[in-house]
């Protein structure tokens, strides 16, 4: 899949063609959507918007499923259903602003370490990176939110702060490898400064990759944001955070189990339509096979 | 490259890199937090406590003296008191490291056990019925976190079955094995006590699973596509071609290639493992160092954190090692990339 | 006709992939007689290593044979069981591959796939020692002409070079080839003064054991100077039959001629010497000549009935309708 040059205009309707051959992707997609849908407009789409922070409706509380409220109520009396959806809003901003904040510094190092293979940037950046990466990703997002006061923006933080190796990486193996091919070096010869090989040479062969790490890291980044509520070191009550609701419902496990098994059961669809649209980001970007 | 300079080197590096770590983690644990010894003594304890706290710990002095101070207790066996035990880190890093260490390596025995055999079989008969069941749910088990994975045995299994018990390493019933190493499966198979050793294995099987879950999903997948594009490949058709029996051709010729890209991917999913388990313990209040970790994070016990992001961060170099061997010795062209590196 | 060693009839293989079936061999017909040397020529992509591992029943796994007979021996292969066609493999046939670093396991030493396949070939009712087993394995290299046969035996394929894996390709081949022995363009992946070194190796192997070989081939100079018959392939079709020398001072069929007119290396994608257009995509493939969209001498009737195999005598037959106007 690698090419020498990929200016040239973006086939839409091909990509597209590759994107849905596997129909899967498209479930994903709409999946995604959807999360995306109810997260904007989850005051206009819920029918309790009122419950999805402070809310106490004792008499209420506990309810089964039942035709008022789908998922059943919590502790409180909220609408689980409901608060399901204002979740979204935070899982969805945990995973754009990580994602944002993460992509480009990472890229652009993976980038630098690549051209300059062997000297002292590479080893500088790529032995930090590593220093970094000897730590399963969890551990480190937990260990940070923890010297940290508790809340959404710190999770936030945390992660972004601990997750830019991965791309540094992935860019760094693929600049690395495309270092002394072939077109590389006839830009060097004929003049080019690095900033135009790194930036437009290289740099076009990764975009491919990183788009599909970067919709299958929505789903991961979304994961560590629940697992990290889900211990108390994220989202605080009474926000509506998957993660919060999935641990508050544990407690009242196996009677209440509504309130809890909701709540993770959203998680996985999440992360699957991430997963599924992934592969179709994926696919979209490979080469053509008779 | 002989093997002993492969893994020489390897432990150098690991070495070179936990110790950066145990930088990065010592910075994170001194600096983020603003007053490590507010922190410790809450908002109400008076001024002049703080002010002996910090100079207790030596935090009015530059960063590196502290980090050098800290080095040089870690390497004499002491790694601070605890806030939460008022014990040295040390001791309950030893308490609570044996349960952890057998639930890790039960996990990592069963992604093994299942996800390999699984994959084979799938990708031998692919497009079967059980070809084509392997694959869904292989796809939806890699989206299942582990902790959902965790409630939802315990509510199954712990509540509704009642089949496997949810508390504690054994039963409280059954006579603990004296202590050797600390794991209770080895401890009872030392000294005999099969009671023992099965009423351990039952309690460890359920969060062992539920952390494992996940891994064998994804395993068994990339084993299954690895079988089927080998199948085709002309060393394959060249073996069958030559009357090589098909026991032999499975068990040895396909294998053995196939099994590469699955043990490359461990590597990573062992980083899955570790950091899951803190949430199984957590679940199923399982007494290792991860559930320690947590109580630590969650109380701002400072050098308990340090000490198990360490922890942390040498099982999994152990765990990497012992996978680039394991890869190494499959593919003996690894070897030789790395002579010529 | 004696009784043919090897009668393939009539022979269909598709493939089934995403897009739909790639309909690749069309009615393929051959023979080879015992101890008869026949060659296959034509352009890459035409079907003849598809036909080959049609024989030896090595099809990939999306591979379906709609039709056909592959009589070898009297039994019809296709329709043989597991066992009595393992038997075959073992002590019978065997085919070398055209890539030898792709027939090889990287991960395995090139002594434990060599002694498997003795074990099972040279030793088939007793189970044989060790030793036996290696000398076997070392005799076997040294009559595939390869020095230094115990350090083959222990170096891992990636060690060796593209001439030597081709060797030990061959001396696998020896293990289990008593009557045939199929070759897919030896040597072509590497040097040509090796390749000719392995082609003349190949030569001095089956004098020497009365084998009956089916080579394949891009090299018209290597075909002529080796084998008695040959045929013609294109698109998944024969579209000529004939012993070498007849093919060469009559070739009948347009394609053939051209063939002969031009360069005799052939490269995918057309003849140098100007037949204008490619092979067609298997995929959407019709039913008459499969030549026909090249054929300077085609009529509407071409592109509609696929031609049958005409003989015009000397044993020579051609696949196609005008093989006397031309």
């Amino acid at each position: 899949m690698r090419r020498a040059t990929s200016h040239g205009r973006f086939d839409y309707r091909k990509s597209w063609h590759k994107f849905s051959r596997n129909y899967v992707s498209v479930v994903g997609l709409g999946v995604v959507l959807l999360v995306a849908f109810l997260a904007i407009f989850a005051s206009y789409v819920t029918l309790y918007p009122s419950h999805a922070e402070f809310y106490v409706n004792f008499p209420e509380a506990r309810e089964p499923p039942n035709w008022a409220h789908l998922f059943g109520t919590d502790q409180f009396g909220r609408d689980v259903l409901t608060r399901i959806v204002f979740g979204f809003r935070y899982s969805l901003m945990m995973a754009i602003v990580v994602l944002s904040l993460v992509v480009a510094p990472g890229v652009v190092l993976g980038l630098v370490a690549g051209y300059y293979r062997g000297g002292k940037v590479d080893m500088a950046i790529m032995r930090t990176a590593d220093i970094f990466l000897a730590v399963p990703p969890l551990v480190l997002a937990l260990s940070i939110c923890s010297v940290l006061t508790p809340s959404v923006f710190n999770a936030m933080m945390a992660v972004s702060l601990m997750w830019w190796p991965w791309y540094t990486r992935l860019v760094y193996s693929i600049a690395s490898s495309l270092r002394n091919e072939a077109f590389v070096q006839a830009a060097e010869i004929a003049g080019a400064s690095p900033f135009h090989i790194i930036f437009r040479e290289i740099l076009p062969n990764c975009l491919g990759p990183i788009l599909t790490k970067m919709t299958l890291d929505a789903g991961w980044v979304i994961l560590i944001g629940a697992s990290l509520s889900f211990v108390g070191l994220g989202a605080q009550p009474p926000t509506p955070d998957l993660g919060t609701m999935v641990s508050d419902g544990a407690k009242l496990l196996p009677e209440q189990w509504w309130i809890s098994i909701f709540p993770a059961l959203t998680i996985v669809l999440v992360i699957l339509g991430f997963n599924l649209l992934g592969d179709g980001v994926r696919d979209m970007f490979s080469a053509e096979t008779v | 490259m002989r093997m002993s300079t492969f893994v020489l080197k390897r432990l150098s590096y690991t070495v070179f890199v936990l110790f950066g770590l145990s930088i990065l983690i010592f910075i994170i644990a001194r600096v983020l937090p603003g007053d490590p010894a507010r922190l410790a003594l809450g908002p109400r304890a008076p001024d002049w406590a703080v002010e002996n706290l910090r100079q207790q710990l030596r935090l009015n002095e530059p960063l590196y003296i502290q980090y050098f101070y800290w080095l040089r207790d870690a390497l004499s066996g002491s790694l601070g008191v605890s806030l939460v035990t008022r014990r040295d880190v040390m001791v309950d890093i030893q308490e609570f490291l044996p349960a952890t260490v057998e639930l890790i390596v039960l996990a990592a025995l069963l992604d093994m056990a299942l996800a390999i055999p699984i994959g084979m079989v799938a990708g031998r008969r692919a497009n079967s019925w059980f070809d084509n069941v392997v694959r869904v749910l292989s796809y939806v088990g890699v989206a299942v976190p582990a902790f959902v994975v965790a409630i939802i045995f315990i509510l199954v299994f712990g509540f509704m079955l009642n089949i496997a018990p949810s508390i504690g390493r054994i039963s409280p019933n059954i006579v603990a094995p004296p202590t050797v190493t600390g794991l209770i499966t080895i401890d009872s198979l030392i000294s005999g006590n099969m009671v023992a050793f099965f009423d351990a294995v039952a309690h460890l099987i359920l969060p062992a699973l539920a952390l494992s879950l996940g891994l064998i999903a994804q395993e068994a997948r990339i084993t299954r596509s690895s079988v089927v594009e080998n199948l085709n490949k002309d060393y394959i058709l060249s073996t069958v071609s030559h009357g090589v029996p098909e026991r032999l051709l499975t068990l040895k010729y396909l294998l053995k290639p196939s099994l590469i890209p699955t043990v490359s991917v461990m590597g990573l999913d062992m980083a899955s493992l570790i950091g899951n388990a803190f949430l199984v313990e957590l679940i199923f209040n399982w007494p290792g160092v991860s559930r320690y970790g947590i109580t630590a994070m969650l109380r701002k016990d400072l050098n308990a954190i340090v000490a198990v992001v360490m922890i942390a961060g040498i099982i999994f170099a152990i765990a990497n090692i012992a996978v680039d061997l394991i890869v190494a010795y499959l593919d003996p062209r690894i070897r030789m990339i790395e002579r010529a590196a | 006709m004696a009784e043919q060693l090897l009668e393939v009839n009539d022979l269909c293989v598709n493939y089934k992939v995403y897009e739909g079936l790639l309909r690749v061999l069309n009615g393929v017909s051959l023979s080879v007689g015992s101890k008869e040397k026949v060659g296959i020529i034509g352009e890459s992509g035409c079907g003849k290593t598809t036909t080959m591992k049609a024989v030896m029943r090595i099809l990939a796994t999306n591979a379906i044979v709609p039709n056909g007979t592959i009589a070898y021996k009297g039994s019809d292969l296709l329709k043989l069981g597991r066992q009595e066609l393992m038997r075959l493999h073992r002590t019978s046939m065997s085919m070398i591959f055209q890539d030898p670093t792709a027939a090889l396991n990287p991960v395995f030493k090139v002594g434990e796939q060599l002694k498997d396949i003795v074990r099972y070939s040279e030793f088939t009712s007793n189970a044989p020692n060790r030793q036996e087993v290696r000398t076997k394995a070392v005799e076997l290299l040294k009559s595939a002409a390869l020095p230094e046969p115990e350090r083959i035996l222990d170096s891992y394929p990636f060690q060796l070079s593209g001439g030597m894996r081709q060797r030990i390709c061959i001396a696998m081949s020896l293990a289990s080839a008593k009557d045939l022995l199929i070759a897919d363009e030896p040597g072509t992946s590497l040097d040509v003064t090796i390749e000719d070194q392995i082609m003349r190796l190949l030569k001095q192997i089956v004098e020497d054991r009365g084998l009956s070989v089916i080579l394949i081939s891009h090299s018209i100079g290597a075909v002529k100077g080796f084998v008695t018959k040959l045929y013609v392939m294109y698109a998944g079709t024969m579209i000529e039959e004939a012993p070498t020398d007849e093919l060469f001072s009559n070739p009948v069929h347009p394609y053939t001629q051209n063939l002969l007119k031009a360069v005799p290396k052939l490269t995918g994608g057309g003849v140098p010497e100007g037949i204008a257009g490619r092979i067609p995509s298997y995929l959407t493939i019709g039913d008459g000549c499969r030549f026909a969209s090249r054929c300077r001498s085609a009529k509407e009737s071409c592109h509609v009935h696929a031609p049958p195999a005409f003989d015009i005598g000397n044993g020579h037959r051609v696949a196609c309708f005008h093989y006397g106007d031309i």
